[in-house]
């Protein structure tokens, strides 16, 4: 049994069938295509699957998608404009703060979050924020960095 | 992993969604930061799941001596709300900063915590040392609950299949009073291995624990440390009941010290 489910994705208005039981990752990546968000763990722990909602960062295997209806969701495909990288993607090509690359548009999207809260965090709080997002290459030293870059920076 | 085939309703009020959950195996969903893990384990297999997180049960307000506390305000929303500032709700806070990850403080919830009913979860012993009431709409109609008769055990609520957490009214603490949570969580989970919050005001100290019972519990007055040694407190694989009592002491003293410093600076 499928829904219709219209959401606004990277600013574009996308529509689709979905399940009742389809986990908003799911529909990004089988529904739309989008397959930046990453399915790292399945248990709501690595935050690979990391997106904003509305602006804010939300694990997107931890969220039905039809409860997403309407609402607006910006993947790692939506950030760089006209071919040019955002400024926290630039920093981590710039900074080391990705090894394998995995686990790496999680962190961007949570560290869009972050930012979008204090323009500048201390690495105090930057450790802090990445507590949902797992590294497994344990690149976080590179990926701290980073982060303190844009901050600087901005 | 993907969730056993369930059928979705969207409720537009309180009375609708109290309707929809009238079928059997229904099950709310507000933020899902529990309830999606267990289904996509397939623990929880919901018929329906009536998502509430769209009623109007948001946000933080004071008034008639109380701070009101909508089921649906996430722990991002209570971490910066300024009407828990003041020292004697400023456990509210601090505990709601330490819940999970960002990602969790999103979307998580306190209503949708409550009915959840983790016997490890921080806010219920916060809850409980400031002397909390819930708020419960059923099917024949409101009543308050303290956080002692709605939790009943681990996972377990007085909550019929019909009740929705819509509140939380927490008590104006006196002039002069502070608060303060402490926890020491397990690294992988984050949740508590033992995590204590404290009330301290012109009328005395209470003392509420987590993490180590079959639920968030409230220490009866006097002697902390007697207390802790007369609990019921239990020991699993990751710290055995010796430990997880001499942790319960440990977070209850600094929760102490803790909201004694904030009482005293408003003094």
């Amino acid at each position: 049994m499928s829904d219709p489910l219209t959401l606004v994705v990277n600013g574009e208005r996308r529509s689709l069938e979905v399940e009742g039981r389809t986990l908003l990752v799911h529909a990004l990546r089988d529904g739309l295509g989008l397959t930046g968000a990453h399915i790292g763990c399945d248990t709501s722990q690595c935050g690979a699957c990391t997106v904003l909602l509305d602006g804010r960062a939300v694990k997107s295997c931890t969220v039905l998608a039809l409860q997403a209806e309407g609402r607006e969701v910006t993947t790692i495909e939506g950030l760089a404009r006209d071919g040019d990288l955002h400024p926290i993607q630039r920093a981590f090509v710039e900074h080391h703060g990705l090894q394998c690359g995995f686990c790496t548009p999680g962190m961007i999207l949570t560290t869009a979050d972050l930012l979008s809260r204090d323009a500048a965090p201390s690495d105090e709080e930057i450790r802090r924020a990445l507590r949902g997002n797992l590294c497994r290459c344990t690149g976080y030293q590179g990926v701290v960095e980073s982060i303190r870059a844009v901050g600087v920076a901005s | 992993m993907i969730p056993a085939a369930t059928r979705y309703a969207r409720a537009s009020d309180v009375e609708h969604a109290v309707e929809l959950l009238a079928e059997p195996d229904a099950k709310a969903i507000a933020g899902g930061q529990s309830l999606i893990p267990v289904m996509k384990l397939r623990i929880a297999r919901p018929s329906v799941v009536v998502d509430i997180s769209r009623l109007d049960l948001r946000g933080l307000e004071e008034h008639d001596g109380a701070v009101h506390i909508g089921a649906l305000s996430t722990w991002a929303e209570l971490a910066a709300s300024p009407i828990v500032e003041r020292p004697g709700l400023a456990a509210i806070a601090e505990c709601a900063r330490g819940i999970g990850d960002v990602q969790v403080r999103n979307l998580g919830t306190v209503g949708g915590s409550l009915a959840h009913a983790d016997p490890a979860s921080d806010m219920p012993a916060v809850l409980l040392a400031l002397d909390a009431r819930v708020g419960v709409h059923g099917a024949d109609g409101k009543r308050e609950l303290t956080v002692s008769d709605l939790l009943l055990g681990p996972f377990m609520t007085s909550l019929g299949p019909q009740d929705l957490v819509t509140d939380v009214v927490i008590p104006l603490p006196q002039a002069g009073s502070g608060s303060a949570y402490v926890s020491v969580e397990h690294p992988a989970s984050g949740f508590a291995l033992a995590g204590a919050a404290a009330l301290v005001g012109p009328s005395g100290e209470q003392v509420a624990l987590t993490g180590v019972g079959s639920t968030p519990f409230l220490l009866p007055g006097g002697d902390v440390h007697e207390a802790i040694s007369a609990a019921e407190i239990f020991g699993d694989r990751f710290a055995e009941e010796t430990y997880r009592r001499a942790l319960a002491v440990t977070v209850a003293m600094r929760a102490l010290e803790q909201a004694r410093a904030r009482a005293e600076a408003v003094r």
